[in-house]
């Protein structure tokens, strides 16, 4: 696999870096090259002790690359991609197809500020792209570098200086087709001093044949910017994800990110934030709910670089069947970022005797006036709380998922719409088997 | 801030005591040596087996492990940053030339009065705290006291080349099961070259009536330490064991790389304390003490071992006393405070890991990093897929003084049974300036405030030393953190 990603880079490597600099491609062929040395990582290397990327390696994986031949022998329609859609909000829309941009299903725009695809930015908005595509991922790992080398499309958001977007962007990745697919996408997201965003994102495959998606986002907020990102990962049982995504928060700016995971075989999700500048201010939350034989894993890592800067992180799990849930939250407080306030929280609750949890809260702290904590549990619903809602009627089945739902609210309480809420407490429900309508 | 705090005049006598001193404990015995040439290879390990008189087996044992560490390679994981020893140069064997003495009389006057300016005068710790002594000097044990009224008991307690030779049945049997030869790089080279140490067995159902306690000292420059430490408590016995370690000021980096094995059979009860406060090195960071230590105990259905360590002293510390709950019912527990200043660096926690039914750990962990430190918290908890009802609560705090020093957390959770429940919760902060002004606004000057507030701070690990233990680790606090207020 390793070897055929090589080859296929270096064999095509003009139609890779027809767009970009010399500097760029420079960067690009660094990162191939420190792939090839490195290879796809294993259980033996730290950050992967408990995720074994070789459970969706063994695939014959087709690689979507910027010349092979437009698929049409199946074209995706309105019709098909409809059910994975926020309909009730509002929207632009950049949709992509194996890692092509879908003109068709889209709605972007250039109107006061730039929603649409970094395959375009790279011709018309050069000088933009050029300085930072690529900055924050060189000391990243193996999977993140395979991208930076391979990828030619995703998402693409300029907001200049004090505006505000003024409907949020859905951005959606599907696969298709009756072979593996091994896609890269890249989003490049840019926020002027005071801009506003907020993004909801999807990967989907529309198949049952496996897939792989390795993803990798740079973020770029300016001083008093507003970021919620929400990402949403309800993926068949065939698909796999590995997300890498990078923020970089200058002064008094803030980011949320929900991340809410409730199926696909294999998700593996890398979130950085790096406070460059005092004030700036992160929040993460993730919600796993995974039964069957999934894995999912959240790896967070904020760098405190500056002073008085805050960071706020819950995640929670159930893990039901033969699944697997990986937590990594590391937070480095670096010298002389004082009065920092780091917070952590990770609660997971395991439902069956053959499900795993594998938790390592990290902190690093390198300054002294600083509050950090974080608290990690493992454990089952309280018996007493159940009791209590059987005592007045409700069924054991319901009781439980009412219990879940209240174990999951902190980790989507802060989601802005209403109805995505509601559709969130829907999938939950459906994860559950119960009908929360009925419950709530 | 009440119970064993010191008063506030005993704080100032430590302080006056501490404000002179560097190293207190750094001075150097001039004893001759027996000593082997520096180096390892096979032929030294036959020499240092020969020398102590050991069986076959022994030798054959050794040099397996010599082997097996051969092939292996040094630990790089920890989160510690130092010049690697140099394995060539090290003396393997020292051992002071007198070995036939049969009272204090015989004892080189050298050695008593190195006793003395530590405070362990024989006599003194005979008559007034009713201690057993094995002082280990350099690795051969010079004393052994007390033999006799364990012995009226059936409890053994003799140094391990003693062990070796008088109850070679019971070594076989238990040496090497809980922390094997191939457990680490620094287990192996034990294994290998371990020059002494202690052995402690005590018989089904027996109270040991006293604490058993040992003195490591590192003496004779340039030999490394070796100690190989052995405890096993038969069925429903109880034993509290103590090991404190001060070790002379010297320039280059001495190692220490000590295994400990505890066995506690069904219903058994092992306490193993250790104040540990070898040379850390000079304020510049130069020198110290290299200390990566193998300490593991097993439990038995019913069993309980605890743990509990005050770390002072040491440039490099890497140390993870372990427990394995493999009975059903068993209980493990782990007291830490580890305090690093100027250029001292600790990677230092311990493993939970869950085998039996209703299986229980506790893990209470205090860091202190004052000066240009770093301290790391690296534990594990494991609970495996047959540990029902298993139940952990873990705490790691650190605390933070000056704004150079870093403090470190890795806890590692891994869970495989539904009924387990754990909780882990860490917290890094640095000592209020309210609680600093509450104590200044009574009079007490800032480094007697800091003192209270830290002896405060670690008030759940030292409650579990026991007494003699308590006070000294007290001294050793205030001591450490000497000059890292301003």
């Amino acid at each position: 696999m390793k070897e055929r990603l090589a080859a296929s880079y270096w064999l095509h490597e003009s139609h890779y870096t027809a767009l970009s600099s010399p500097t760029v491609t420079e960067r690009r062929r660094a990162a191939m090259e420190r792939f090839e040395a490195e290879g796809f990582p294993t259980v033996r290397h730290e950050d992967w002790k408990y995720t074994p990327l070789k459970k969706i390696l063994k695939e014959d994986y087709a690689l979507s690359s910027p010349f092979s031949a437009q698929d049409d022998a199946e074209p995706i329609e309105f019709k098909d991609i409809k059910r994975y859609l926020v309909n009730d909000i509002d929207c632009y829309r950049v949709v992509f197809i194996n890692g092509r941009y879908s003109a068709w299903l889209s709605e972007t725009t250039h109107q006061g500020f730039d929603v649409c695809t970094l395959g375009s930015a790279w011709k018309k908005y050069k000088d933009q792209v050029e300085p930072h595509f690529g900055r924050l991922t060189e000391t990243l790992g193996a999977t993140v570098q395979l991208n930076t080398a391979l990828a030619w499309d995703g998402l693409y958001v300029r907001v200049p200086d004090h505006v505000t977007l003024d409907k949020p962007i859905q951005a959606l990745y599907f696969t298709t087709g009756d072979q593996p697919m091994f896609t890269q996408t890249r989003s490049l997201i840019l926020l002027g001093e005071g801009a506003k965003a907020e993004i909801i994102e999807r990967h989907q495959s529309l198949t049952s044949s496996a897939s792989w998606t390795n993803a990798v986002d740079e973020v770029f907020m300016g001083a008093q910017s507003h970021l919620h990102w929400v990402k949403l990962q309800h993926d068949e049982a065939s698909a796999a994800l590995t997300q890498h995504s990078v923020i970089e928060q200058k002064r008094d700016s803030h980011a949320t990110v929900h991340t809410i995971s409730t199926d696909g075989k294999f998700l593996r999700n890398n979130l950085d934030f790096k406070l460059t500048e005092p004030g700036a201010e992160s929040r993460m939350f993730g919600l796993s709910l995974a039964d069957g034989q999934q894995l999912v894993d959240h790896h967070t890592r904020v760098d405190h670089l500056a002073p008085h800067c805050t960071s706020r992180e819950n995640y929670k799990g159930i893990f039901d069947g033969q699944s697997n849930g990986v937590f990594n939250g590391q937070i480095h407080v670096h010298v002389d970022a004082q009065k920092t306030l780091a917070f952590q929280e990770n609660d997971n609750l395991i439902l069956s005797e053959k499900a795993s949890i594998d938790t390592k809260p990290q902190l690093e702290i390198f300054a002294d006036d600083v509050k950090c904590s974080h608290g990690c549990t493992v454990g089952q619903l309280d018996e007493d709380a159940l009791f209590y809602l059987r005592a007045r009627g409700i069924q054991r089945k319901e009781a439980q998922a009412l219990l879940m739902l209240a174990f999951a609210h902190d980790a989507v309480a802060d989601i802005q719409h209403p109805s995505l809420q509601a559709k969130l407490h829907r999938l939950i429900g459906n994860k559950l088997g119960v009908d929360m309508s009925a419950v709530v | 801030m009440r119970g064993k705090l010191c008063p506030v005049s005993e704080q100032d006598q430590i302080l006056n005591e501490v404000t002179s001193s560097e190293y207190k404990y750094g001075f150097y015995t001039d004893v001759e040596s027996d000593k082997v040439p520096p180096g390892l290879n096979e032929d030294v390990i036959r020499m240092i087996s020969a020398k102590k008189n050991e069986p076959e087996w022994m030798t054959e044992w050794r040099l397996d492990a010599f082997k097996i560490w051969q092939g292996m390679a040094e630990p790089e994981w920890a989160n510690v940053h130092y010049k690697k020893p140099d394995f060539q140069a090290i003396s393997y064997y020292s051992a002071p030339k007198k070995k036939q003495i049969n009272g204090l009389d015989e004892v080189d006057p050298e050695l008593l009065k190195t006793f003395e300016k530590l405070g362990i005068s024989l006599d003194e710790q005979k008559r007034l705290t009713g201690v057993a002594m094995d002082v280990v000097v350099d690795s051969v044990s010079v004393a052994t006291t007390f033999k006799k009224t364990l012995a009226e008991k059936g409890i053994i307690f003799c140094s391990m080349s003693e062990a070796i030779q008088e109850y070679p049945e019971l070594i076989k049997k238990y040496l090497g099961t809980v922390v094997p030869k191939t457990d680490n790089f620094y287990a192996a080279l034990n294994s290998a070259v371990f020059t002494d140490g202690s052995f402690c067995y005590i018989p089904k159902g027996v109270r040991c009536p006293m604490e058993l306690s040992t003195y490591f000292r590192i003496n004779e420059s340039g030999t490394g330490q070796f100690e190989r430490t052995l405890v096993v408590a038969d069925e429903s016995s109880y034993v509290s064991y103590l090991e404190g370690c001060t070790a002379p000021q010297r320039d280059e980096n001495q190692l220490h790389a000590a295994v400990v094995e505890l066995v506690a059979m069904d219903d058994a009860e092992i306490k193993y304390s250790t104040v540990q406060n070898w040379f850390p090195g000079d304020a510049e960071g130069k020198g110290g003490v290299f200390n990566f230590v193998t300490k593991r105990g097993i439990c038995e259905r019913g069993a309980k071992i605890s743990w509990t360590q005050v770390e002072t002293g040491s440039a490099v510390t890497w140390k993870y006393p372990s427990c394995i709950l493999k009975g059903d019912n068993s209980v493990g527990e782990f007291y830490s405070v580890a305090v690093t200043n100027n250029y001292q660096q600790a990677d230092t926690g311990t493993k939970m890991i869950h085998l039996g039914k209703n299986t229980k750990s506790t893990i209470v962990s205090k860091g202190i990093s004052a000066g240009h430190s770093h301290n790391s918290y690296r534990g594990l908890v494991r609970m495996g897929p047959r540990a029902i009802n298993a139940r952990n609560f873990s705490q790691c705090d650190s605390l933070l003084m000056g704004d150079r020093c870093g403090a470190h957390t890795f806890p590692y959770i891994e869970v495989k049974h539904p009924s387990a429940r754990m909780e882990h919760e860490a917290t890094t902060s640095k000592i209020g300036e309210d609680q600093i002004f509450y104590c200044q606004q009574r009079g007490l000057d800032m480094e007697a405030a800091i003192a209270l507030i830290v002896n405060g701070y670690c008030k759940d690990v030292l409650n579990q030393l026991p007494m003699e233990f308590a006070v000294e680790a007290q001294k050793l606090l205030a001591i450490s953190l000497e000059g890292s207020v301003g």
